[in-house]
């Protein structure tokens, strides 16, 4: 096989590229940049025997997750993609104490405004 | 063999089993005063160093560590921890599920509390307290969500199959998320 036609992670890895690698349908050639993230945080031989163990129809997805917290990790070593995670979870909690609130309000004003009507009614 | 076990005694050698950390037991070498994996990856706790052994390997866990600052490690183990334990219940999308279940949580709650400000809206005074309300629903864009912008189509396509969602949601255990 001619080197032009490698995928990305042979091309990292300076190897030929067999044309059943199993890296190929998910590291293009043209963005070296993706596999060399997930070579760093999971190595080649631990994303292979992952990919390997999913069913063919899975891989592409499992690839993407993979390649997004091997990115995540890169940028924040500590924290990698659960820093998300718990911003997340905060960012829930905020939102769903302020509904808490806003029902709670919804209710006050809600009994008051029919306290007017009946008000109004009785006159 | 008397002798011998005199002779490790001297030189200040102690029993491996009971002072190697859960990594090098794991590992099966001996587990010097200086192993980076000691201080956080205790005997007592095997299936930690297991697991992340298992996703991401002995070698990389200790290039990862030994890049981050002391103080920081343990946060850098225990998140560790997190993302293999979420890869080993779900190999196909790992920590990344639980991301787009809360993210469709949160777009959830932020539709909730569109249709709360609605109605409060109905009700509105010059009073405080309902503009207070209504200044704390406005609920800004989250900073979680533009950083997984570069990842948009993948989250979108992930956060719409609902039926994947519902499978993924009873996996994650998201109260041993790392304090941060």
């Amino acid at each position: 096989m001619s080197t032009s036609s490698r995928c990305a992670a042979c091309r990292h890895l300076r190897r030929r590229c067999p044309s059943d690698c199993i890296f190929a349908p998910y590291f293009p050639a043209n963005d070296p940049h993706r596999f060399a993230c997930v070579h760093k945080i999971y190595g080649s031989s631990k994303v292979g025997n992952m990919l390997q163990d999913l069913p063919v129809e899975l891989r592409a997805e499992a690839a993407d997750a993979i390649c997004i917290e091997a990115e995540c990790r890169v940028q924040d070593p500590v924290y990698g993609c659960v820093r998300m995670i718990s911003l997340l979870q905060q960012q829930i909690h905020n939102a769903e104490s302020q509904l808490v609130k806003a029902r709670a309000e919804i209710a006050v004003l809600g009994s008051h405004a029919q306290e007017l009507r009946h008000h109004g009614q009785d006159i | 063999m008397k002798k011998w076990m005199c002779y490790k005694a001297m030189r200040g050698h102690e029993p491996r089993s009971s002072s190697s950390c859960a990594a090098c037991k794991l590992l099966k070498r001996k587990c010097i005063p200086t192993c980076i994996f000691a201080p956080y990856f205790r005997s007592d706790e095997p299936k930690k160093f297991a697991k992340v052994h298992k996703v991401f390997g002995a070698s990389n866990v200790s290039k990862i560590l030994t890049e981050v600052p002391e103080e920081q490690r343990e946060d850098t183990v225990n998140s560790l921890a997190y993302e293999a334990e979420a890869r080993l219940r779900d190999p196909v999308y790992g920590c990344i599920g639980a991301i787009a279940l809360l993210q469709r949580k949160m777009i959830e709650l932020q539709q909730d509390l569109a249709v709360a400000r609605a109605r409060l809206a109905r009700y509105t005074t010059p009073a405080a307290s309902s503009c207070a309300v209504l200044n704390d629903l406005c609920v800004g864009g989250s900073p979680a969500f533009s950083d997984l912008a570069a990842c948009g189509d993948f989250f979108d396509s992930f956060s719409q199959n609902s039926l994947e969602l519902n499978r993924v949601g009873d996996m994650y255990d998201f109260s041993q998320v790392p304090y941060m």
